[in-house]
C-alpha cells in the first residue's frame, strides 16, 4: 500500500512537469495551429531563468584571504556576493537562497518576451506552411536555443537547489496514519505539485472568466468569424503563445532544485510531451492536463520493480503502449474533438 | 617502328586490378610504400585526439583537449616542461618525437560509438593522425579500439571504466591508463567495511548499458565477499533524467546502502533524487542509511552540489595527490588554465606521454615496436606513483584512490577529499580473471596496418 501511494505521488509529480508542457503546447496549437517542437527549449530557458537569477544575485567580487591558499599554493580568491555586502551576510544569503521562488517574477517577463519575439520573429512566417514545415523549423529553432544556453553556461548539469526550508523530505505516512518512515517525500516535490495545481488553474480560469479569455477561446472554435466581428484575434492569439511561453517556462524554474538543469532537458521532456498532447486530443486543454497526469502515473508504475521483473522494458515503452492503445480504440484522444487536425 | 604489347584482355585485366584497388578503403592502401600506416615522412607527426566536444560530456571532453594541447606542448619543448622533467623514463627531449614536431588534429566523438568511429577514421585517413587518444565512454572506447585496431594504429583510450575494455574486448593496439570497476570495488571494499561494518544490505541501482552491467557485477562481487548481503540489482534506462520512481522502492525494501552505478548526467540526476527522498537521513535496521557512488568524477561532483557531502566513491586520479608527478601536472596545468585539472585530463596527459616516450624508447613509429615497448613498462613520476602496463591485457597498474565528497570546501575545486589511497597490489587480478574474458580473452596479434 505504501509502494502504491508512493508511485501514485511520483506520477502526480512527473505528470505535473508533462501537464504544464503540454498545456502550453495545446494552447499554441489550439490558438495558432502551430505544432511547436520548441516548446522543451521554452521550459530549458525557463529553468535557465533561475540559474540566471542565482548567478546574478551571487555575483560577486573577490577578496584576497592570506589564510588560506589555492590549489597552487597562492593566497585563495574569496569570492564575496556584493549583496551580502549590501543587505549584510544573514538577509543577502537568505536572498540568494531563495532564488528559485525569486525566478519565478523574473522569469514571467522573460518568457513572456521570449514568447513574442520567437512568434513575431520567426513563427508567424510559418502559419500558412504545412505541419511538417513547422515542426522542422521550430525543431530547428529548439536546437539552436539550446545551443545558445550551452555557449553560455556549458554542458554540465548546474546545481540550482531550492531553499533550506523546502528541501529535505517530510513523513506523509505519518500524517495519513501510516507508521512512521513508510512514507517519505521530497518537500519541494509537493511545492512542485501544487504550484502546477495553481498555474493549470489559472490558466483554466483565465480563459474561462475573462472577456480576453472568452475571445481567445472563440477564436480557437472559429477564427474567421471572430475575425469578421471586428477583433484582432492574431494580437490575441501572439499574447496567448507569450502565456504559454511563460507557463512552460515556470515549469522549467520549478524543476530546477528537483534535477540540476542542463542544456538539453528540453529534449528529454519535449517527446514525451507531444505524446501526452496526442493522447489527450489534440488541442483539448483538460485532456492535455488529463493526459500529462495519467502517463505520469502509468511511467512510475512501470518503473517499480515488480512491472520490470514481471515485464522486463515496460518502463521505457509504457508510454508509447499506451498511446497506441487509446489512438487504437479513441482516435481523436481521450478527449479530442472532431474536426481538430482532421481535413 | 615500335611494337605495343597492349592487348584488349590485357587492357582489361590491368584495369580490373587498378579499380580494384582503388575501390580498396584507402584506410588500408594509403601508406602502402611505407611500413605500418601513415608512417610520418615530413618534420611533423600527427596525434588524434578523439574527445567529446558535443553533447552531455562537452565539458569532460574539453578538459581532455586542454590536457593533450599541454601534452603536446611540453613534447615539443614549450612551456614548463610539466611531467618531463618528473617521469622516471628520460628518453623525452622537449625536441618532438624523434626529432619530429608534434601536431595534432582532433575529432568529436558525441559521445556515440558510430560518431566516435567516424571521427577517428577521419583523422587517420585524411589527417594522417598516427595515434588515437581520447574519450569518455567505455562504449566509445571499445568501438574506437577496434576501429584501430584494423587500422594499424595505437589507440590510448581516455576514461573508460567499463572491465571489457581491457577484459573480453583488449586489443592489441590498444592501451588503457584509466582503473576499471573490478578495481574500484577492490579499492573501496576495505573502506566501506571499515565505515560500515561487514552485515550491511544493499540495493544496487544500475545505468542499463555495458558499463553499469560490469561495475554492478564487481561491486556486488566485491562487498558480498565481505558479507553484505545484495537486496537487489535494478537497471534503469540511460535516458533516465527523474529517478523518484526508482528510489522510492529502496525506501522500504529493507535495504541500509544505495550503490549507485551511474555516471554523468545519471548519476547527478539520481543522487540528487536519493537526498531529496531523505535516505541519508534514515535508519535502517539500526544502522545510518548510506549511498556509495562507484566511479566519481570532479565534473560530476560539481554537478551534484552538496548532495555529494559524505558520500563515499573511487577515482583513478585526484589533482590534491602528493606525488611529485601530480605536482608538476598540475601546477603546469593550473598555471595554464586557472582551474586544477580533472582525472581524465591527467589521463589523457599520461598517454600521450607514455606514447611519445614508447615511440622514442622503441627508435620506430612503427605501431608493433610500440607495443612491444609499452608492454610490461613500469614507471614512475607521472601521478600515481608506480606504475605498470601489464603486457597481457594492455591494463595499467598503479594505486586507486577511495575519495569522499568534502564535508566543507573551502573552493569549488575541493569538492572531493582523499579517504585513501588503495595500494596497487590489492587491485590486481590475474588477466584471465573471470569477469575480464577469462582464458578465452586475447589481445591477438599486433598489427601494423600498411
Amino acid at each position: 500500500m505504501d509502494v502504491i501511494l508512493l508511485q501514485i505521488l511520483n506520477g502526480l509529480d512527473k505528470g505535473s512537469a508533462y501537464a504544464l508542457i503540454a498545456l502550453g503546447l495545446t494552447l499554441i496549437f489550439g490558438t495558432l495551429g502551430v505544432v511547436n517542437f520548441a516548446h522543451g527549449a521554452l521550459f530549458m530557458i525557463g529553468a535557465f531563468c533561475a540559474v540566471t537569477l542565482q548567478r546574478l544575485l551571487s555575483f560577486s567580487h573577490t577578496v584576497v584571504d592570506e589564510t588560506k591558499t589555492d590549489f597552487l599554493g597562492n593566497p585563495l580568491k574569496v569570492e564575496k556576493p556584493y549583496i551580502e555586502g549590501w543587505f549584510g551576510p544573514e538577509i543577502g544569503g537568505a536572498i540568494i537562497e531563495w532564488s528559485v521562488p525569486l525566478a519565478i517574477l523574473f522569469a514571467i517577463p522573460v518568457m513572456v518576451g521570449v514568447g513574442f519575439a520567437m512568434e513575431r520573429g520567426l513563427i508567424k512566417h510559418f502559419y500558412k506552411r504545412p505541419h511538417a514545415d513547422q515542426i522542422l523549423v521550430t525543431f530547428g529553432l529548439a536546437i539552436v536555443l539550446q545551443e545558445i544556453i550551452k555557449y553560455f553556461f556549458g554542458a554540465n548539469p548546474i546545481p540550482t537547489p531550492a531553499p533550506d526550508a523546502l528541501s529535505g523530505s517530510v513523513d506523509l505516512g505519518a500524517m495519513i496514519g501510516f507508521e512512521v518512515n513508510q512514507i517519505i517525500y521530497p518537500l519541494w516535490r509537493l511545492v512542485y505539485f501544487a504550484f502546477a495545481a495553481l498555474i493549470i488553474g489559472a490558466v483554466f480560469a483565465f480563459l474561462q472568466f475573462t472577456t480576453f479569455g472568452m475571445v481567445v477561446r472563440a477564436g480557437m472554435a472559429d477564427r474567421e468569424t471572430v475575425g469578421l466581428l471586428g477583433i484582432n484575434i492574431d494580437r490575441r492569439f501572439t499574447i496567448m503563445f507569450g502565456i504559454a511561453a511563460a507557463v512552460a517556462g515556470l515549469a522549467g524554474v520549478m524543476y530546477t532544485p528537483i534535477n540540476p538543469p542542463n542544456y538539453h532537458m528540453g529534449m528529454d521532456f519535449l517527446v514525451l510531451s507531444f505524446v501526452v498532447v496526442v493522447v489527450g486530443g489534440m488541442g483539448s486543454l483538460p485532456g492535455a492536463v488529463l493526459a500529462g497526469f495519467l502517463l505520469g502515473i502509468l511511467e512510475s508504475f512501470a518503473s517499480t520493480t515488480w512491472a520490470t521483473t514481471t515485464i522486463p522494458g515496460i518502463n521505457q515503452v509504457i508510454i508509447y503502449l499506451v498511446a497506441i492503445i487509446v489512438l487504437l480504440t479513441r482516435p481523436r484522444g481521450l478527449m479530442g474533438r472532431k474536426g481538430v487536425m482532421e481535413d | 617502328m615500335s611494337k605495343s604489347n597492349l592487348t584488349r584482355r590485357g587492357v582489361l585485366k590491368t584495369g580490373a586490378v587498378a579499380g580494384a584497388g582503388v575501390a580498396l578503403p584507402t584506410i588500408f592502401t594509403a601508406s602502402s610504400a611505407s611500413a605500418f600506416t601513415n608512417e610520418p615522412t615530413g618534420g611533423t607527426v600527427t596525434l588524434g585526439f578523439n574527445v567529446p566536444q558535443t553533447g552531455p560530456y562537452a565539458e569532460e571532453g574539453n578538459d581532455e583537449l586542454l590536457a593533450q594541447q599541454l601534452a603536446v606542448e611540453h613534447l615539443n619543448g614549450e612551456g614548463d616542461g610539466g611531467c618531463l622533467n618528473t617521469f622516471s623514463s628520460k628518453a623525452l627531449k622537449g625536441n618532438g618525437i624523434l626529432g619530429k614536431k608534434v601536431t595534432f588534429v582532433t575529432g568529436d566523438t558525441q559521445t556515440k560509438s558510430d560518431a566516435a568511429r567516424a571521427s577517428a577514421k577521419s583523422m587517420i585517413e585524411k589527417d594522417g593522425a598516427i595515434m588515437i587518444n581520447g574519450g569518455s565512454s567505455s562504449g566509445v572506447a571499445v568501438a574506437v579500439q577496434g576501429l584501430c585496431q584494423e587500422a594499424g594504429i595505437i589507440f590510448m583510450a581516455g576514461l573508460t571504466h567499463a572491465n571489457d575494455t581491457t577484459g573480453k574486448d583488449r586489443k592489441a593496439n590498444g592501451f588503457r591508463h584509466f582503473f576499471n570497476a573490478y578495481m574500484s570495488g577492490a579499492a573501496l571494499a576495505p573502506v566501506l567495511a571499515k565505515e560500515m561494518g561487514n552485515d550491511r544490505r544493499a540495493y544496487h541501482l544500475t545505468a542499463d548499458y555495458n558499463w553499469g552491467w560490469t561495475q554492478e557485477e564487481s561491486i556486488v562481487a566485491s562487498t558480498e565477499a565481505l558479507g553484505w548481503e545484495t537486496v537487489n540489482t535494478v537497471k534503469t534506462p540511460l535516458a533516465s533524467t527523474d529517478f523518484s520512481s526508482y528510489i522510492a522502492p529502496v525506501l522500504n525494501s529493507g535495504a541500509d546502502v544505495l550503490v549507485l552505478n551511474h555516471y554523468g548526467g545519471n548519476m547527478v540526476n539520481s543522487l540528487t533524487n536519493a537526498i531529496q527522498f531523505g535516505l541519508l537521513d534514515k535508519v535502517v535496521n539500526g544502522k545510518d542509511f548510506k549511498i556509495v557512488v562507484p566511479l566519481y568524477s570532479e565534473l560530476m561532483a560539481a554537478g551534484a552540489g552538496e548532495n555529494i557531502k559524505g558520500v563515499l566513491g573511487s577515482m583513478n586520479w585526484n589533482w590534491q595527490l602528493q606525488d611529485e608527478g601530480t605536482r608538476a601536472f598540475v601546477k603546469s596545468f593550473g598555471e595554464k588554465y586557472g582551474k586544477p585539472p580533472s582525472n581524465s585530463a591527467q589521463t589523457c596527459y599520461a598517454q600521450v606521454l607514455l606514447y611519445a616516450d614508447a615511440v622514442e624508447r622503441a627508435g620506430s613509429f612503427n605501431p608493433c615496436a610500440v607495443v612491444e615497448a609499452l608492454e610490461g613498462f613500469e614507471f614512475d613520476g607521472l601521478g600515481n606513483g608506480p606504475t605498470l602496463y601489464r603486457a597481457e591485457d594492455h591494463q595499467c597498474f598503479k594505486d586507486v584512490l577511495v575519495v569522499r565528497g568534502a564535508q566543507n570546501p573551502t573552493t569549488q575545486y575541493d569538492t572531493l577529499e582523499i579517504v585513501e589511497v588503495t595500494p596497487v597490489e590489492q587491485v590486481t587480478y590475474p588477466p584471465n580473471h573471470p569477469m575480464f574474458g577469462g582464458d578465452e580473452a586475447s589481445l591477438g596479434e599486433c598489427n601494423p596496418g600498411a
